[in-house]
C-alpha cells in the first residue's frame, strides 16, 4: 500500500538507470542521509560517536573493499587488514613527510600505495583458485606486517614502533572532536559507497561477475582475465587502504602493525559473508552486526547480571560471549546463506505487496 | 533482525548509562581480558586489583569512609575493545585507568589527556611518558622497560663479579617480533657501547611458538647470558627450545612480563633455574595477602576463582596496583576534601604526588611486596628497582635484594623522546617548577 | 667434522622435525577435506580442545590411559555432533559458507575449552624428555631432541594406521569412495551422513594426538590453537586432499623455513619466519596450482 511503484513513470534513460528507481527508497535514503549528517552529531554522545557509530562506519568501507573482491570478483582473500595496514601507515607518512599535501590527498595516495600491493600479492589469482588463494593471500597479510614492523621507515624510526595519527586539518579546519571525526568518516564512506554501487552497476562491475560465476566462459567471450582481476584486486585494496587511513586517524588515534592482524581480517570477512555476499547494503548490515553485537553481548550480560543480582565469574561471561557469537555466526550462516541483505530484500519484497496476500 | 538487536542494545545501554555516581562513591575501572591466550595474566591481575578494593571497603569501609566500585569489561587485550572499554567506563567516571596493555595505553594517550583521565600503565606502556612534563596524565609508575634493562645488566654485571667483567661478555636478546619487544632494543645498544659486551638481538615472530631456529642461532653464537622478552606462549616455548639446544636455563634472565607461573609452568623440568625481574614479589605471607584472604577470601568474596592462585605473580601484581590506586585516591583526598569521591584531575595530582615510602609500606603491610614510590612531576615513575626471582620447579624464590635502575642512562633518552613527541605533537612541556 | 656442517645438519633435521609437527595438524585439515569437501578451519581449536581436556583429566587425578581413552571419546562425540549440528543443515552450501561456519565452531570451541577448564596453562610431559639425544651429541657434537624423534614416530605410526585403516577396512574404502565422488558413492549406497560423521570423528583422533605433541612442546594453552597457521602452508605444496602432500609438504615447509630463518633471517633482521613458509607455498602454487598431491581441479564451460 505504501511501498506501490504504481504512477511512476519514467521517461528517460537516466531516471531507468538510477539507484534507487521508487521514489519512496528515494525519500528513505534522503531521510537517512540527512540524519545520519545532521542530527546524529548533534545528539551523539561520545560513547556512542566514537566507540560504536565511527568504528561501524569505518569496518563497513573495509568490507566494501573485501565485497568488491570476494563478493563481486569472487576472489576470496584473507589479506584485507594487510592492505588496512598500508593504508593506515601511508597516510601517516605522507602527512609527516609531505606536510603541504592535505589528509584527503595522503590517503588518497595511501589508498593507492594500498592497490599496488594489492595488484602485486593479486597476481597469483592469475593462476590460483578459491581457497589456495585464500590462504596464499595470507603471505600477504604476514609479510606486509613484518615489513611494516621491520623497516623503521614506516614508523620513522620511533623506539617503540607505535606512532600517534597526526590531526586531521583541511583547509585550516581541525576535526578533532568525535562528532567531526565522525562526520569525516561520514562523509568518505559515503562518497565512496556511491562510487562503489555505480562501478559494480557498470561494465567494470559486470565483468567482475562473469570472472566469479565463471571464468573460463568470461575470458571466451572476451573479458580480459588478467586485467579483470587485477582491477579488481587494487579497487579492493584502494578501498581497505582508506578504510585503514580513517580507523588510525578517527578512530584509534595509534597505528601499530599489532591492531591489523589476520583475527581482524577474518572480522571483515565475517561482515562480507553475514552481510550478503555481493551486496553493497551488505557490508553496512554485516559491519553493524559485528562491530555491535559483541559489545552488545557484553552490555547485556553485565546488566543482566545486576538485574539478577548474581554475581557471574566474568571468565564465564567472556567465555559465554566467545560461545554465542560463534553460535550466531553458524545459526545466521544456516538460517540465511545469503546474508542479511537477502532478508531484507525479502522483507522490501513483501512490503511491495502489503497488505495484500499477492 | 538487525533492528531489534538494536532497540535492545539502546535499551541496554540506557540502562547501563544510567546515573550511578552515587554519593561517596568511587568508581575505577576494571576492563582487562579473560579471554584469549592472555587471559591468565588479566584475570590474575585484575582478581588482585580487586580484592584489594575489596579488602579495603570491608576493612576500612572505603577511603575515609569514600566506599570503591568497579565493573569489569572485556578487552581481550585488542586495542579496539579496550577503547570501547574506556568509553563505556568513562561514563561513570573512572579513577586513573588500567589498561594492562601497551597497546591500549597508546590509544588511549591522547583521549585520556582531552578528558582529563589519568592512566597507570604500571610496567608497560609508553615508557617516555615517565617524563611527566610532555605527558601530565600518564603515568608508567614503579619501573619503566628501560629501567628494568638496566638493571638487569647490574644483575649480570654482578653475577660475572663486576661491572668491569662484563667488557668482551657476549649477550643475545630474544625478544618478542612486536612493539612491546623492541622498546629495549636501543637501550641494550647504548648499554653495550657503555659496558664493553656485544648484543645480538634475535626476533621471535609472532605469537612464538616456534623459536627451534632462534636457539639454534643463540647455540652458534654461545652466548654468556641470554636475555629473555616475551609474552604469552613464547616463553614456555623459550625455556623449551633452550632445552633443547642445550643452554642453560641459568643463564636466561626474562623481563617481567616472563616472569610468572604461567609463563614457566607449561615448560616443566626445562624451566627450572630460569631467572625472571620482578617489581612485585608473590606469596601471601605479607600482612596484606593476609587481610586480603581474612576479609574477602574467608568471606567468599574472593575474586579468583581458584584459590591457588591467590599470592601468584600477577594477583599480587593486582595487588600493587590496588594499593598504587587507593594511596593515590588518599593522597588526593587529603588536599581536596576528605570524605568526597575525587574527579580524573584530582586523581591524577594525588598520583603525581604519591609517596608510599618504607614506614608507609610497613604500615599497608606490603614491605617486601614492593618497593618504595616517590612520584613527582618530573618522575612519573617513582621507583625504577626490580628483584630477581628463580624458578625452582615448583615456586619462585628470591634471589637479590632491590637492584636500582641505572637513571643516568635512561634518564636523558626517556628526555629525548618525549620532547620529541612533544615536538611533533606541538605540545609546552609543563615548568614543574611552577606547580604546587 | 667442521663445525658448520654440524649446524646445518642440526638446523635441518631440528627443520624437518618440526615439519613432521606441522603435517600431524594438516593430517586433520586434509581428513576433513578429502571426504566432505569442507576446509575445516576450527582443526586448530579442536586441537587446543582436545589437550586441554586430557590435560584437566590428568590433573584430576584421572589414570593416564583412562584419560586418554575418555578424551577420543569426546573427541570423536565432539566431531559427531558438529557434523550433525553445523554441517547437515549447510550442506550444499558454497564453500566460502561452510569455512565460515567452521570459524564460528572456532569460537565456539575456544570459548567452551575456557569455560569447562578454565584458561591456566598446563604442562604435559609425556615421558620423554625435551633434550638432545645422548650419544648423538656426544659422539658428533650433534643436538637432535629426543622428543622431536619419538613425535616424528607417533606421525608416522600415526599415518601408518590411517593408511591401514582407508586400503583395509569396509569403512575405510567407503570414505575412499566418498572422497573420490559423492554422487557416486550414494548411488552404491553408501550412507554419506554416516560416513562424514566418522570422519569427523577420526579427525577430532588426530586432533588429540597433535594436541598431544604440540601441547608437550608449547605448554597446553591457549596460543595452541595458533598451530593451525602453522599448517596451511603444509597444504598448499601437499595439497588439500593427500595424506602423503601433507607429509612431505610438511617436511619441505620445516626444512626451508629453518634454514631461511638461520642463514637469510639475519640479513633482513630476522623474524621472517612469519611469512617465509606462505611465500614459499605461494611461489609452489603458482608452478603447480592444486599443490604437489592435490586434485586437479577440472573447469567446464
Amino acid at each position: 500500500m505504501l511501498y506501490r511503484e504504481a504512477g511512476q513513470f519514467k521517461s528517460t534513460y537516466a531516471q531507468d538507470q538510477q539507484i534507487f528507481p521508487i521514489r519512496q527508497d528515494r525519500i528513505a535514503i534522503a531521510m537517512l542521509l540527512g540524519f545520519a549528517f545532521v542530527v546524529v552529531p548533534l545528539i551523539g554522545d561520545q560513547y556512542w560517536l566514537s566507540a560504536l557509530i565511527t568504528p561501524f562506519l569505518i569496518f563497513a568501507l573495509a568490507a566494501l573493499g573485501l565485497n568488491i573482491l570476494t563478493g563481486y570478483a569472487g576472489q576470496l582473500s584473507l589479506g584485507t587488514a594487510a592492505f588496512m595496514a598500508v593504508g593506515a601507515f601511508m597516510t601517516y607518512n605522507f602527512v609527516l613527510r609531505v606536510p603541504w599535501l592535505g589528509i584527503v590527498p595522503s590517503m588518497i595516495l595511501a589508498g593507492l600505495c594500498a592497490a599496488a600491493v594489492g595488484i602485486l600479492f593479486g597476481l597469483p589469482s592469475l593462476r590460483i583458485k578459491g581457497f589456495y588463494l585464500a590462504v596464499a593471500t595470507l603471505a600477504c597479510q604476514f609479510f606486509v606486517l613484518w615489513a611494516l614492523q621491520r623497516f623503521g621507515w614506516f614508523t620513522n624510526y620511533s623506539s617503540s614502533g607505535v606512532i600517534t595519527a597526526q590531526q586531521i586539518v583541511i583547509f585550516g579546519v581541525a576535526f578533532d572532536t568525535p562528532a567531526e571525526k565522525y562526520l569525516f568518516t561520514l562523509t568518505v564512506v559515503a562518497v565512496m559507497a556511491l562510487a562503489a554501487k555505480n562501478l559494480m552497476r557498470s561494465e567494470t562491475g559486470r565483468a567482475f561477475m562473469a570472472v566469479r560465476d565463471m571464468d573460463v566462459a568470461a575470458s571466451v567471450i572476451g573479458i580480459p582475465m588478467m586485467k579483470t582481476k587485477l582491477l579488481a584486486f587494487a579497487i579492493s585494496s584502494f578501498y581497505c587502504g582508506v578504510a585503514g587511513a580513517l580507523h588510525a586517524f578517527c578512530y584509534l588515534g595509534t597505528v601499530e602493525p599489532e591492531a591489523y592482524t589476520l583475527d581482524l581480517s577474518f572480522r571483515i570477512l565475517f561482515m562480507v559473508i553475514i552481510g550478503g555476499v555481493g551486496s553493497i547494503l551488505g557490508c553496512f548490515l554485516g559491519a553493524a552486526f559485528i562491530t555491535l553485537f559483541p559489545i552488545f553481548l557484553s552490555v547485556a550480560s553485565s546488566w543482566l547480571s545486576h538485574l539478577l543480582g548474581v554475581e557471574i565469574s566474568h571468565a564465564t561471561v567472556s567465555n559465554l560471549e566467545l560461545i554465542i557469537f560463534g553460535g550466531l555466526i553458524i545459526f545466521f550462516l544456516i538460517v540465511e546463506p545469503n546474508g542479511l541483505a537477502r532478508l531484507w530484500q525479502i522483507a522490501k519484497e513483501k512490503l511491495r505487496l502489503w497488505p495484500f496476500p499477492h | 533482525m538487525k533492528r531489534s538487536t538494536l532497540a535492545i542494545a539502546a535499551l541496554a545501554f540506557a540502562a547501563a548509562a544510567s546515573p550511578a555516581a552515587a554519593q561517596n562513591e568511587q568508581f575505577i575501572p576494571a576492563n582487562f581480558y579473560w579471554v584469549g591466550p592472555y587471559a591468565p595474566g588479566g584475570s590474575g591481575f585484575g582478581g588482585g586489583m580487586i580484592d584489594y578494593f575489596a579488602m579495603i571497603n570491608e576493612r576500612d569501609g572505603g577511603i575515609n569512609g569514600v566506599k570503591l566500585t568497579w565493573e569489569k569489561c572485556e578487552t581481550e587485550y585488542r586495542n579496539d575493545r579496550g577503547v570501547e572499554c574506556y568509553e563505556r567506563s568513562k561514563k561513570k567516571g573512572p579513577t586513573g585507568a588500567h589498561p594492562l596493555s601497551t597497546g591500549i595505553t597508546y590509544s588511549l594517550i591522547e583521549k585520556a589527556t582531552a578528558d582529563k583521565i589519568p592512566v597507570i600503565s604500571m610496567g608497560y606502556g609508553r615508557t617516555d611518558a615517565a617524563d611527566g612534563r610532555v605527558f601530565p596524565y600518564i603515568f608508567p609508575l614503579i619501573t619503566t622497560y628501560w629501567s628494568q634493562n638496566t638493571a638487569k645488566i647490574k644483575f649480570i654485571g654482578q653475577k660475572e663479579g663486576g661491572m668491569d667483567k662484563l667488557q668482551g661478555k657476549k649477550i643475545v636478546n630474544i625478544y618478542h617480533d612486536s612493539a612491546y619487544g623492541k622498546e629495549t632494543i636501543p637501550v641494550l645498544d647504548a648499554q653495550a657501547k657503555k659496558y664493553g659486551f656485544q648484543v645480538t638481538h634475535i626476533a621471535v615472530p609472532h605469537p612464538g611458538n616456534e623459536q627451534q631456529s632462534q636457539w639454534l642461532q643463540v647455540r652458534q653464537i654461545r652466548p654468556d647470558w641470554v636475555i629473555l622478552r616475551g609474552w604469552g606462549v613464547m616463553n614456555p616455548t623459550a625455556l623449551k627450545a633452550a632445552a633443547k639446544v642445550g643452554f642453560p636455563r641459568t643463564k636466561i634472565v626474562g623481563v617481567w612480563w616472563s616472569g610468572a607461573e604461567e609463563d614457566v609452568i607449561p615448560a616443566g623440568d626445562a624451566a627450572k633455574g630460569y631467572i625472571a625481574a620482578g617489581f612485585n614479589l608473590p606469596g601471601t605471607n605479607f600482612p596484606v595477602m593476609q587481610d586480603v584472604l581474612k576479609h574477602v577470601y574467608k568471606k567468599g568474596k574472593g575474586d579468583l576463582e581458584d584459590n591457588a592462585r591467590v599470592g601468584s605473580i600477577y594477583h599480587t601484581r593486582g595487588i600493587v596496583a590496588g594499593i598504587i590506586t587507593t594511596e593515590a585516591i588518599r593522597t588526593a583526598q587529603a588536599r581536596f576534601g576528605k570524605g568526597k569521591p575525587m574527579t580524573g584531575e584530582q586523581v591524577r595530582w594525588g598520583i603525581e604526588h604519591l609517596n608510599i615510602d618504607d614506614k608507609r609500606l610497613k604500615e599497608l603491610g606490603a614491605t617486601g611486596l614492593m618497593q618504595s614510590l616517590k612520584v613527582s612531576c618530573m618522575d612519573h615513575e617513582g621507583g625504577g628497582a626490580v628483584k630477581f626471582l628463580q624458578w625452582d620447579g615448583r615456586k619462585w624464590n628470591v634471589i637479590t635484594d632491590w637492584i636500582a635502575s641505572d637513571q643516568s642512562l635512561v634518564r636523558p633518552m626517556i628526555e629525548a623522546s618525549a620532547a620529541q613527541y612533544a615536538k611533533e605533537k606541538g605540545l609546552t612541556p609543563r615548568d614543574c617548577s611552577k606547580e604546587k | 667434522m667442521p663445525i658448520e656442517v654440524i649446524f646445518f645438519i642440526e638446523v635441518l633435521a631440528g627443520g624437518l622435525l618440526a615439519g613432521v609437527m606441522y603435517a600431524l595438524v594438516a593430517l586433520g585439515f586434509v581428513l576433513i577435506y578429502k571426504a566432505s569437501g569442507v576446509f575445516n578451519f576450527a582443526q586448530g581449536a579442536m586441537v587446543f580442545f582436545a589437550a586441554l581436556t586430557f590435560v584437566s583429566l590428568l590433573k584430576l587425578g584421572w589414570n593416564f590411559w583412562l584419560a586418554l581413552l575418555a578424551t577420543l571419546a569426546v573427541m570423536v562425540a565432539l566431531g559427531v555432533v558438529t557434523e550433525r549440528v553445523v554441517l547437515r543443515p549447510l550442506v550444499n552450501q558454497p564453500q566460502i559458507t561452510l569455512f565460515m561456519a567452521t570459524i564460528g565452531l572456532t569460537f565456539v570451541l575456544e570459548g567452551l575449552s575456557q569455560l569447562l577448564w578454565g584458561s591456566q596453562p598446563h604442562g604435559l610431559e609425556l615421558g620423554i624428555p625435551d633434550v638432545p639425544m645422548e650419544w648423538l651429541s656426544q659422539k658428533w657434537n650433534i643436538n637432535i631432541s629426543q622428543f622431536d624423534l619419538f613425535a616424528a614416530f607417533i606421525a608416522g605410526l600415526l599415518v601408518a594406521v590411517l593408511a591401514v585403516f582407508f586400503q583395509k577396512t569396509r569403512i575405510g574404502r567407503a570414505l575412499r569412495a566418498v572422497a573420490d565422488d559423492h554422487q557416486a558413492a550414494l548411488a552404491v549406497g553408501i550412507p554419506l551422513q554416516h560416513i562424514w560423521a566418522i570422519v569427523w570423528g577420526v579427525a577430532g583422533a588426530v586432533a588429540l594426538v597433535a594436541g598431544l605433541m604440540w601441547g608437550v612442546r608449547n605448554g597446553v594453552q591457549f596460543a595452541l590453537t595458533f598451530v593451525a597457521l602453522k599448517a596451511l602452508p603444509v597444504l598448499l605444496i601437499g595439497g588439500f586432499e593427500s595424506i602423503p602432500g601433507a607429509i612431505i609438504g610438511g617436511l619441505i615447509i620445516g626444512a626451508t623455513e629453518k634454514l631461511a630463518e638461520v642463514y637469510f633471517g639475519p640479513m633482513v633482521g630476522g623474524g621472517i619466519e612469519s611469512w617465509f613458509a606462505y611465500v614459499v607455498a605461494l611461489l609452489f602454487l603458482l608452478v603447480r596450482p592444486e599443490g604437489l598431491f592435490g586434485e586437479k581441479h577440472i573447469d567446464r564451460v
